[in-house]
């Protein structure tokens, strides 16, 4: 159970926390150009931010932090049918369903 | 249709936001229902999501509170998911830094991956779209997308536990994370980035307060632009 105090302390901290990290440069630098160098990092924010956060989730998606194949099915249909056909709602679809038969029928 | 006034860049972004409803809203009920089962109130779990407004980081909250941490580690821990913002915040900046403050505010506030996803792409695909057309753009590339947000957090802490336990609900956030992110692997660079991010990330599991995050997509950035430099010395 958590208690009221920590919930609330936690709920304002990232909170503010949460909207100093968005406010940093688009608030603070405004429209002074960014760096050569920084702009090409950032170009690849998402491609690696993402998969960094996913990867465990889905090596680690047993119980116990064991592997559980059905898991690594869904994500992979999810992602070859993401890289194929370049879009989101087919590869949503594709790991859902894939998940949802996999869960049921195993 | 090309952009040619502010409403129409802001109904562009109404439509182009709109199917990412069906991200947002299966995030956001899957926080209630969770948040819900640790023990909050509706109240609790909606001042959550309306001030927080990030999937990734309040579940990772949820996570690391229901394991007894310090309150100081479970707030690091899940701004050390949220960081990312702050390179979405960076990256939108030669955008949208022009506006006025109080238009960056909200911006600010309502930056997640999807409104940073769309708008980034729209800007650098019409680099022609003024800059109140662009914020016009970002607004209503949230409109939906918030609406659903807030809708499904409550509809979750409403049905709370009343769902069927065996439906796997804990891989969507998995499952909508990698459906966003393969559509983005478009050259080799963001597949080298997306694959060094991979294998760093499993090897940083056990670095403590979710830091093994930072650790692999930083390392997973640099490789991306490290790849893009060599690509066009060969190139040149």
């Amino acid at each position: 159970m958590i208690d009221s105090a920590t919930l609330w302390t936690v709920i304002i901290g990232l909170g503010v926390g949460s909207f100093l990290l968005r406010f940093t440069f688009l608030g603070f630098v405004g429209d002074r150009p960014l760096p050569e160098w920084l702009l090409r990092h950032l170009r690849y924010t998402a491609v690696a931010i993402l998969p960094a956060l996913v990867a465990p989730l889905v090596v680690y998606s047993g119980e116990n932090g064991s592997t559980d194949i059905t898991r690594v099915v869904a994500a992979l249909a999810t992602l070859g049918v993401g890289m194929w056909t370049r879009n989101v709602f087919a590869a949503i679809g594709a790991g859902a369903v894939t998940l949802i038969v996999l869960v049921y029928v195993l | 249709m090309p952009i040619t006034t502010t409403k129409s860049a802001f109904w562009a972004g109404v439509r182009d936001g709109a199917p990412f409803i069906f991200v947002a809203g299966p995030f956001a009920l899957l926080f209630g229902v969770l948040a819900t089962e640790a023990g909050l109130n509706v109240f609790e779990v909606m001042t959550f999501s309306l001030v927080v407004i990030a999937g990734a980081a309040q579940f990772t909250a949820l996570q690391v509170m229901e394991n007894d941490a310090p309150t100081v580690i479970v707030i690091l821990s899940a701004l050390a998911v949220n960081l990312r913002v702050a390179m979405y915040s960076a990256a939108l900046t030669p955008y949208l830094g022009r506006a006025p403050l109080w238009q960056r505010v909200f911006a600010a506030y309502l930056l997640v991956d999807q409104s940073y996803a769309l708008s980034h792409a729209k800007f650098d695909a019409e680099p022609e779209l003024s800059v109140p057309q662009r914020m016009a753009y970002y607004f209503g590339s949230c409109l939906l997308v918030m609406i659903v947000w807030f809708g499904m957090s409550y509809l979750g802490a409403a049905v709370g536990t009343q769902l069927p336990q065996d439906l796997p609900l804990d891989f969507a956030l998995p499952i909508a994370f990698l459906s966003m992110v393969a559509p983005m692997v478009r050259t080799l660079p963001h597949l080298v980035a997306a694959v060094v991010a991979v294998i760093v990330g499993l090897l940083a599991v056990p670095v403590p307060y979710s830091l093994g995050l930072i650790i692999a997509g930083a390392a997973g950035m640099m490789a991306g632009a490290q790849a893009e430099v060599m690509l066009k010395g060969r190139g040149a």
